[in-house]
């Protein structure tokens, strides 16, 4: 028995701040105080307060403490582990409750407001010991499956769960599984989407770094159901961790004959292999995803045919997304009224969004369908950091939109979003405060989806260069109000006539941020100017009267563009300025602005 | 290969080590050790493990054994509190493994405190 679990965060967010250093170092002081026998030292997925990490836990007591370093872990060793004192200067501290005040961990906004499905054993369990998964209902579905569902039985709880599709389009996950196991062939293939492009996502990645034996009981229970006994997951290269954590999870569980042929000594045989995506956004898109597993280049093809009906290797093929997966097992252990219950009319259960931008909780947070903007904005995320107002929130990446203040109350779900021009996505949500211009970020999203895009039809290549053209354009104040009319011409024809999923969704940036920021476009257009202060070529840079002559901006300047006198006001040179903004950030004096 | 029976009991073993991962609820009985250096000195350590062993073995899972600093009286170490809610709070003084044991057994399943080793100040 161990008296006490030190839970370190191994998520990406985490390792990336030293977090494996600091599991280390808990082992080895561990170690030599001689306490290995009566501490336990694990390393976990992702918590969801990246904003606060490296993040230790420490049970029975709860502890939660945030950003914490190599050399802290001495002292939470030396006081905490060993005489019981908890440290408390490294706690994570509330910041949005009236006083500064410690709580446990799920009594915090942060956690309060959430309700944890998909990410259930995320930050709970260590994710390369399979018994820890089991310990917490692992392969109960599985076994339920197998001893009491017949096929047909798991695809009826499945549709009356009302689950959809978690990677964007929201289709009905139950449906899909039918058409897939009425589809008439021998052999049938599931395969799992982990391609997870979009900017500012990473959802599935955070279920494959924390909870992967999950995956794998989803894709075998869906397996069993449509009657394929082979499965693809296809994730991206740049995720290490996560490809590691799922190459452990797999060969556990083929040790535990959870994999393979017989499972668990029943007639149902089931094996998984992982490909690996290079980082192409298109291969996301389900036609292309499969022709990269059949080792062909990752393009999309028209549909129909739909692959559940000639899909991987032109046979009948599932494809779900990860988050879609990691509701399965516990839906068929709960049942399908349990899922239902969750969310509004027609979205159920919960979504995972990874929260951005500006915000206070940056990080991973689950909710269920019907939650408002505001909750999570205001709530969970802690606000806009530094006082600053809202301005808009973006949901679903390149293929999104943006949501402005005046819907912060709807609630969330696939249909709401899609009628105020936004989409659900696969999750990312990027909030934006007064200092985003709204141009710039509708820029941001097309020059990726350009370069992105894969080329194999005209009005996706040609037609997102041609949309980018005309936003810097706008930027750098050029345009006209006819290149604004065009554009948005151009805009409808690209989503009219794309091939696929990419070309039709990527002018949705510039339509919706037109829709609800006419203003902000008009402002570039015919006065010049940026009103948030961000597109370089509209702006200029001033010293006023509160210059003290203290010739600090004059020396900081890169390219001497400021002169003046020793306490008399400076003057900066537009003709050399580069508009970096040293000067504005040295001023102690808030002498230089900028519009 | 396992079957069905072994990943239960794969199950039920994990559960009663991950338990202690579940954190505090209110109605949790709590058994509070001091792990100060004096109590660390005065043996502790082997009661605080016969707290968790003794626990673990009987499936008591709404019970947390927890650590604390110094409560003062040191030379009383080693010493532990019982936290059952909605009771008065029990302090056992001078204990050791085969006393843990029996404060599990008598006090928390049984209900009758185990006066021998509650603390008694003049």
């Amino acid at each position: 028995m161990y008296r006490n679990h030190i839970l370190v965060c191994g998520g990406t967010g985490c390792a990336s701040g030293n977090s494996q250093q600091i599991f280390e170092e808990f082992e080895n002081r561990i170690r030599a105080k001689g306490l290995e026998e009566e501490v336990k030292v694990i390393m976990t997925g992702c918590f969801g307060l990246c904003a606060c990490g490296p993040v230790v836990v420490v049970y029975p007591e709860g502890a939660f403490y945030q950003q914490v370093k190599v050399e802290n872990v001495k002292e939470i060793v030396n006081e905490h582990i060993v005489k019981g004192r908890i440290v408390s200067h490294l706690l994570y501290k509330d910041k949005t409750a009236a006083e500064e005040q410690i709580k446990a961990l799920n009594d915090t906004t942060f956690y309060k407001n959430q309700h944890r499905v998909a990410l259930k054993n995320c930050g709970y369990i260590d994710p390369e010991n399979i018994d820890e998964y089991i310990a917490y209902d692992g392969y109960q579905a599985l076994i339920k499956c197998y001893q009491e569902l017949t096929p047909q039985q798991v695809i009826d709880i499945i549709k009356e769960s009302g689950l959809r599709g978690r990677g964007g389009g929201g289709f009905p996950t139950g449906l899909k599984w039918q058409f897939t196991k009425n589809a008439p062939g021998e052999v049938k293939y599931v395969c799992c989407n982990a391609d997870e492009g979009d900017p500012g996502a990473f959802m599935d990645r955070s279920v494959l770094e924390g909870d992967p034996h999950a995956l794998i009981e989803a894709m075998t229970i869906a397996g069993y159901a449509v009657g394929a006994e082979q499965g693809f997951v296809y994730v991206r290269a740049e995720y290490p961790i996560a490809v590691k954590r799922l190459q452990i999870a797999i060969r556990q569980a083929k040790e535990y004959g959870l994999l393979g042929k017989n499972i668990l000594g029943t007639k149902n045989n089931f094996d998984l292999e992982i490909r690996l995506g290079s980082g192409a956004f298109v291969c996301g898109e389900e036609t292309a995803l499969m022709a990269s597993i059949e080792g062909k280049r990752g393009e999309p093809r028209p549909r129909p045919p739909f692959p559940a009906v000639k899909g991987l290797f032109g046979k009948p093929t599932l494809l779900n997304n990860v988050e879609t997966f990691a509701n399965i097992p516990q839906i068929i252990l709960k049942g399908a009224e349990w899922f239902s219950s969750m969310g509004t009319d027609k979205s159920k259960g919960t979504k995972v969004f990874a929260l951005g931008g500006k915000i206070t909780n940056t990080g991973l947070v689950e909710i269920p369908m019907g939650t408002t903007l505001r909750t999570v904005i205001e709530d969970i995320g802690g606000g806009i950091p530094g006082g600053k107002k809202f301005k808009a929130a973006q949901t679903g990446g390149p293929s999104g939109g943006c949501i402005p203040a005046k819907y912060l109350d709807i609630p969330i779900d696939y249909d709401n979003l899609i009628e105020i021009g936004s989409m659900m996505g696969s999750g990312g949500l990027i909030v934006m405060d007064e200092d985003n211009c709204m141009v710039d970020i509708a820029k941001f999203f097309l020059e990726f989806t350009q370069e992105e895009s894969c080329g194999k039809c005209t009005p996706c290549r040609i037609g997102t260069k041609r949309l980018l053209e005309y936003l810097e354009k706008i930027t750098s104040g050029k345009a006209d109000l006819q290149d604004l009319e065009d554009m948005e011409k151009l805009c409808y024809y690209i989503k009219d006539n794309s091939l696929c999923g990419l070309g039709q969704t990527a002018p949705n940036p510039v339509l919706s941020t037109l829709r609800y920021f006419k203003d902000e476009y008009i402002a570039h257009v015919v006065d010049k100017k940026c009103p948030a202060g961000v597109c370089k070529d509209l702006l200029q840079y001033f010293i006023t009267d509160n210059c003290k002559g203290c010739t600090l901006c004059a020396k900081k300047c890169p390219v001497g563009a400021i002169s003046g006198k020793v306490k008399e006001k400076h003057v900066i040179d537009p003709e050399k300025c580069i508009k970096c903004g040293v000067c504005m950030d040295v001023c102690k004096f808030n002498a230089v602005i900028k519009k | 290969m396992k079957s069905i029976a072994d990943i239960n009991a794969i199950k039920e073993r994990m559960q009663k080590v991950l338990g202690t991962r579940e954190g505090q609820t209110e109605n949790n009985i709590r058994i509070v050790v001091g792990m100060a250096t004096c109590g660390i000195a005065a043996g502790a350590r082997p009661v605080l493990n016969a707290f968790l062993e003794e626990a673990a073995k009987r499936n008591l899972k709404n019970v947390k054994v927890t650590q604390a600093g110094c409560l003062g009286m040191c030379k009383y170490e080693p010493m532990a509190q019982v936290y059952i809610p909605g009771k008065e709070v029990v302090t056992y003084v001078r204990l050791d493994e085969q006393a843990a044991k029996q404060i599990i057994v008598d006090h928390i399943v049984n209900g009758s405190v185990v006066t021998k080793y509650t603390l008694d100040i003049e």
